[in-house]
């Protein structure tokens, strides 16, 4: 399995390098260091002053190797990458990690309890319209499912914001203080919001494993050794459930560490979510490419997770 | 006692327009250590009749009527806790997917230890040692690496192996073998039916044997009973049966075995085909298929004419030859 997992990795780190080509083909060539600098400046700058913006920020140099094999934006960007040396924001020139150190904090304080509830909540739920298959509470069930993911999470977002913020006023509409003791009334609101809105894709999905599962001959076996509802769903269904069930989870969690794009920026959560739509409305460029590289390693991570998780619930599955 | 005693069994399913009896007033009587075949084509009730004994219909079909007593007790009016109690230790399943009816992510020496655990306050050591020496019983070679064996690093005769081993777990005083060889190669065929031969000795314990294969029946059975849609058509020891049915079905089906005719003779054949539970016709359901249907079959349902020794048939003309003398 180290081997598999130590190749899986490998091929990783080749999806990396194409990403890493391609924000460099989008952020350096399609958009030119010159329209970067133009778009810090604003449109009336005098060359010398965006020649200079240029000679500051590092974007001065040839871009190819072929142009100046020491020093080109070519190798700069992926050793700059690579070694995580991010260097500083295109809009105010603060260094990128310390936004990145400060902003992973408040990311993950939503996100984790979040990712945790919405599991949980969607297994339940899931298990609970399962064993009620073919009822009406199960069609009921599903039905408030696909309302609740027909429904775009802005409308949520707004909705939460007026009815709990504002006129029911539980919880503040929007705002973050690192502070434990109050932090949980300043995440409440996203944290419902980014739960309910999720929860209904979530439970129709596990419905459907855990009826696929229950309609299986196995189960019928432990019913006819004279196992219980209650064992047969939790011994043997749900066993067996886990398996399509931990793609969609794991493969997830490293997405944790980027935070949430939407409710982050609404709620005003000082995360990487908000710094994300911040460099992009702010034209940040060094910024956001590398926000980008970090959800591309992020993503080949939780890959290779999914594959491990699979392998450690499945006798079947053989990582060779 | 018997073992198993089916009475006027009546199994439903809701239909489109009203509800479909697939079992349709069936009994049977199993004494311990004896063999009954239930023999018929796919859809004639067989293996409802089979889940019936354990209360485990697939929704959404029921028992609708009828009784069934295990070891003398009426298991139909038993709370579902209680009928638990008795799943899998007073009457077990085989059944005839053994690829697909073991839990795939559980090893399969656990999934008999959790079949004992279930009946018996043992500790899990003892019911571990239990399962080891009940799958060299039931000849797993290696019976202790095969003990945390996961399903699928079995073959399909080992499978079946242990599920035997599962159903023998706590001794039951009724086994019911769906299919037990259908999915299985000829050789390991012939090994698992020498198998169960010998627990049936052993273990005293009244078998139900649900099967379409007539060389199983064969093999097996002391007592034969032929289905067809929903109902018993005949009923009688093997060897009567087998060498002479009385009823135009099982007629029919001896007469479609293979190897009873001559090579490059034409195997015969029933015209026609089973009719599905919702198009069962009045009277007799094999009339329309059968060659010797006279006006009375297809009004009448018949009654059962005894023919001695425990022999039944259920068809308007043997009645008349009986009754001619």
């Amino acid at each position: 399995m180290l081997a598999y997992v130590i190749r899986r990795l490998f091929y990783g780190a080749g999806v990396v390098l194409g990403v890493l080509l391609l924000l460099f083909l989008l952020f350096f060539t399609v958009a030119t260091p010159d329209d970067v600098a133009r778009q810090a400046l604003g449109e009336k700058a005098l060359p010398d002053v965006i020649e200079q913006w240029k000679v500051n920020h590092g974007y001065d140099r040839p871009l190819w190797p072929w142009q100046d094999f020491d020093d080109n934006l070519f190798f700069d960007h992926y050793r700059r990458m690579l070694t995580f040396d991010f260097g500083r924001s295109d809009a105010d020139d603060t260094p990128i990690m310390d936004r990145i150190r400060d902003g992973v904090g408040p990311s993950l304080a939503l996100t984790v309890p979040m990712f945790v509830l919405g599991v949980v909540a969607g297994i339940v739920l899931s298990l609970f319209v399962a064993f009620f298959r073919e009822t009406y509470i199960d069609r009921m069930g599903v039905f408030l499912c696909v309302l609740g993911m027909s429904i775009s999470i802005l409308l949520y977002i707004i909705g939460a914001q007026y009815l709990i913020g504002k006129t029911l006023r539980w919880f503040p509409i929007s705002g973050f203080d690192a502070d434990p003791s109050v932090m949980l009334r300043f995440l409440a609101l996203p944290l419902l919001v980014g739960v309910v809105s999720g929860v209904g894709g979530d439970v129709r999905f596990y419905r459907t494993v855990f009826l696929e599962e229950t309609g299986r001959d196995y189960v019928r076996t432990a019913r006819a050794k004279g196992a219980g509802e209650g064992r047969v769903m939790a011994r043997h269904v749900l066993r067996n459930a886990l398996i399509p069930i931990l793609t969609r989870v794991v493969v997830a969690i490293p997405f944790l560490f980027t935070g949430s794009l939407l409710l982050e920026a609404f709620f005003g959560i000082p995360g990487l979510g908000a710094l994300t739509v911040d460099a992009i409305q702010g034209n940040d460029f060094s910024t956001l490419r590398t926000m980008v590289f970090i959800g591309a390693l992020l993503f080949v991570l939780g890959q290779v997770a999914t594959d491990v998780s699979y392998a450690l619930v499945d006798p079947r599955v053989r990582l060779e | 006692m018997s073992a198993l005693e089916v009475e006027d069994l009546v199994v439903r399913f809701p239909g489109d327009r009203e509800p479909v009896q697939v079992v349709d007033g069936v009994s049977l009587r199993v004494d311990p250590g004896e063999v009954l075949a239930l023999v018929g084509e796919s859809g004639c009730g067989k293996s409802m009749t089979a889940l019936s004994c354990l209360r485990l219909v697939p929704r959404p079909g029921r028992i609708h009527a009828g009784g069934i007593r295990v070891a003398g007790r009426e298991i139909l009016s038993l709370a579902v806790p209680e009928m638990r109690s008795i799943r899998g230790s007073e009457i077990s399943m085989i059944f005839q997917e053994p690829m697909t009816s073991l839990n795939p992510v559980v090893a399969v020496g656990d999934q008999v230890v959790e079949a004992i655990r279930l009946h018996e306050p043992v500790s899990r050591a003892a019911a571990r040692a239990r399962t080891l020496e009940i799958f060299q019983k039931v000849g797993i070679p290696d019976p202790e690496d095969r003990l945390d064996a996961y399903p699928h690093q079995l073959s399909g005769g080992l499978k079946q192996r242990v599920m035997i081993a599962m159903a023998l777990a706590t001794v039951p005083r009724v086994l019911i073998a769906d299919e037990p060889t259908t999915a299985l190669d000829v050789t390991i065929q012939a090994q698992i039916l020498e198998l169960i031969r010998e627990l049936r000795s052993e273990f005293d314990v009244g078998i139900l044997l649900i099967t379409h294969d007539l060389g199983v029946v064969n093999e097996l059975a002391d007592r034969v009973a032929v289905m067809y849609a929903g109902r018993f058509v005949e009923e009688g020891a093997r060897v009567e049966v087998l060498s002479g049915g009385r009823h135009p079905y099982t007629q029919g089906l001896l007469r479609s075995i293979p190897g009873r005719v001559e090579p490059g003779e034409r195997l015969a054949e029933i015209p026609g085909v089973v009719p599905a539970p919702d198009d069962w016709p009045p009277g007799c359901r094999f009339a329309d298929r059968c060659e010797r249907a006279v006006d009375v079959c297809s009004e009448r349902s018949p009654d059962a004419t005894s023919l001695g020794d425990g022999r039944r048939v259920w068809c308007h003309v043997v009645a008349e030859e009986e009754a001619a003398g």
